[in-house]
């Protein structure tokens, strides 16, 4: 089996989210990248997918040098090679053509991404790449499984779940109770090395939208104490003053 | 020139984020003079059908085929691009729920169409050009975004504008997709639906507990809370890693983000990854016994104290207020 695991390369949940140039940028002074949580998640499952012999693993990731420590953390927890498209990953629609251009001449039986990227979180680039490549999709996967040329997926939907089969090739969204994500080893660290990490340059497509400027919420605060021993008193105030109850 | 929005069922139900949807595509219709037709996939009854003009639809198109009474990613994505072209249309309005994350990006693909995902506000119409808000950094910071292709797919986040009644007359009517049998490949094995709790994206209350509560066998005074006010619950992603609740009920930056009117946060620390998923709910209410807790710095009212003491306190008090 063939897996393709498509990594974004994020801002460390703790960073402070700030933006330059008159609030049009992201500002990345002093930011650490991590791999997408979602996306090690998918990386992990792969792992354990691949397993004995039973398949490859390729990451890939549409992005600039800077990206080369995460993808070497990728090869480090499991993948057998990496390829980076070298240009700036300016939006989903970008990043999807780039994946889905590199996948229609490889034949993956599974492509795995997270369910969202924690930046932009667009759930967007797993039901790009499979219509640009006409299989199937699955936007939010909770589990996993693969038999013969089948996936069975455990799907969120709203207040419960659903248990679908789809023929692979498919392109699925992971998230929670996937696969807990992997923490590399020694070995792992010393072979990613070495493991082979391909530049391919990227192909041009048209932009339909982009993102005009950034706001940072208003801060919140000023929090009401309300005695514990007085409680009557937090309802009278989500009633008559919050207006929620 | 045409508006469609596509309204999800659950078992032939509208759901209410459908409903905003509607009420989301009507505003846009009523500032740009045009008509909202609405599509509906599944088994509904005309009763429902006809119900969607008290939302102000003009026109419900229904789709009723039997290889569609069951959700299918694919072939849904493909009788909505269908629909939306044999309308001409050129704002395509969804949820973006669960489902309709599946959806948008493969409707978009198919119309070549810019992509509006999350939506938090109307668009600011500047000719062709609509500039539309969405949450971004996980709720750390709202981006806004300028969709600039003629044909603009918005995927509204539940739970951002309120359903409101404008009645007009409906008309319905029957199309008959043309599905492709390759678009059909995924099949539905079993759904798993808790039809007696609200789902946690659409909740107007959320109580949500951490690990203070120290085991899951102390979540039947979260859950007596939350039906006291009709609220779903949440947790902490330690919580649910932990397997005391669901993963399904952990919000946050790597769970789901919600946007309640209520949040009320029970023994949980306010991590910045916790907050990242709850910030944009409209008012806080923090329990918590350490008065140092980061929660209370971003809470609107908050209570010290022990939760084990306060809960119970409170359900007695809330069930005060409902019976009054
Ligand atoms: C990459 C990454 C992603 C993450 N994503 C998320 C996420 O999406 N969501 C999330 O929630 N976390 C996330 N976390 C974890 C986050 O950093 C915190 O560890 C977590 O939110 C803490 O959960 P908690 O508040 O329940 O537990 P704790 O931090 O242990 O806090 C428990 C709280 O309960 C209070 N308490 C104890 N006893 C009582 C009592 N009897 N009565 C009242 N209060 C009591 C304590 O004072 C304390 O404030 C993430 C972390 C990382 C590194």
């Amino acid at each position: 089996m063939k897996i393709l695991v498509c990594l974004s390369n994020v801002p460390d949940t703790t960073s402070k989210i700030t933006f330059t140039d008159n609030n049009t940028a992201f500002n990345t002074a002093g930011i650490q990248y991590i791999i997408n949580p979602y996306d090690e998640i998918a990386l992990a499952r792969a792992v354990e997918l691949a397993g004995n012999g039973q398949g490859t693993i390729t990451v890939i990731h549409v992005g600039e040098a800077a990206a080369d420590p995460t993808i070497r953390k990728a090869l480090a927890i499991g993948a057998d090679q990496a390829v980076r498209i070298d240009a700036y990953p300016r939006d989903a629609w970008f990043v999807a053509h780039q994946i889905a251009s590199y996948a229609k001449t490889q034949n993956f039986d599974l492509i795995l991404t997270g369910r969202e990227s924690i930046d932009y979180n667009g759930s967007l680039v797993q039901g790009y790449i499979a219509e640009l490549l006409g299989i199937p999709s699955i936007s939010i996967a909770k589990k996993l499984d693969i038999n013969d040329s089948q996936a069975t997926v455990e799907r969120e939907i709203e207040g419960g779940k659903e248990v679908i089969q789809v023929p692979l090739p498919v392109v699925i969204g992971t998230a929670e109770g996937v696969a807990e994500p992997k923490i590399p080893n020694m070995r792992g660290i010393m072979s990613a090395r070495t493991k082979p990490l391909e530049v391919i340059q990227a192909i041009d497509v048209p932009a339909l939208s982009h993102i005009t400027h950034f706001d940072t919420p208003p801060p919140r605060g000023n929090v009401k104490l309300v005695d514990k021993d007085h409680v009557t008193q937090l309802v009278e105030l989500l009633h008559s003053e919050a207006k929620v109850i | 020139m045409a508006i469609l929005v596509y309204i999800e069922n659950i078992a032939g139900a509208f759901k209410k984020s459908g409903y905003e949807a509607v009420s989301y595509a009507k505003a846009i219709g009523d500032a740009t003079g045009q008509p909202v037709t609405a599509l509906s996939i599944g088994k509904v009854d005309t009763g429902s059908l006809e119900g969607l003009g008290r939302y102000g639809v003009s026109k419900v198109i229904a789709v009723n085929t039997e290889q569609l009474h069951q959700f299918v990613n694919q072939a849904y994505a493909a009788v909505i691009a269908e629909v939306a072209n044999s309308i001409q249309a050129t704002t395509i309005v969804l949820s973006n729920s669960f489902s309709g994350k599946g959806l948008a990006p493969r409707i978009a693909a198919k119309l070549d169409a810019a992509l509006a995902d999350g939506a938090i506000t109307l668009p600011v119409i500047k000719g062709d050009a609509w500039e539309i808000k969405k949450s971004a950094f996980s709720g750390k910071a709202i981006a806004t975004q300028e969709l600039t292709a003629p044909i603009k797919v918005i995927a509204l986040t539940p739970n951002t504008i309120e359903a409101v009644e404008a009645q007009t007359t409906v008309e319905i009517e029957a199309f008959q997709p043309q599905v492709a049998a390759t678009d059909l490949s995924t099949v539905v094995k079993d759904i798993m639906q808790a039809t007696d709790k609200i789902p946690l994206p659409e909740a107007n209350i959320v109580v949500s507990a951490g690990r203070g509560l120290k085991g899951p066998e102390n979540w039947k005074m979260i859950e007596e809370l939350a039906d006291v006010l009709g609220a779903a619950t949440a947790c902490s992603k330690p919580v649910s890693d932990a397997g005391w609740r669901p993963h399904e009920e952990h919000v946050g930056q790597t769970g789901l983000a919600v946007s309640p009117n209520l949040y009320i946060a029970i023994g949980i620390s306010g991590a910045i990854q916790h907050l990242a998923g709850i910030s944009s709910s409209k008012t806080i209410v923090v329990i918590n016994n350490d008065p140092e807790a980061p929660f209370f710095k971003v809470a609107d009212y908050g209570i010290v104290g022990d939760a084990f003491d306060v809960v119970p306190k409170l359900i007695d008090a809330f069930k005060a207020y409902k019976n009054h």
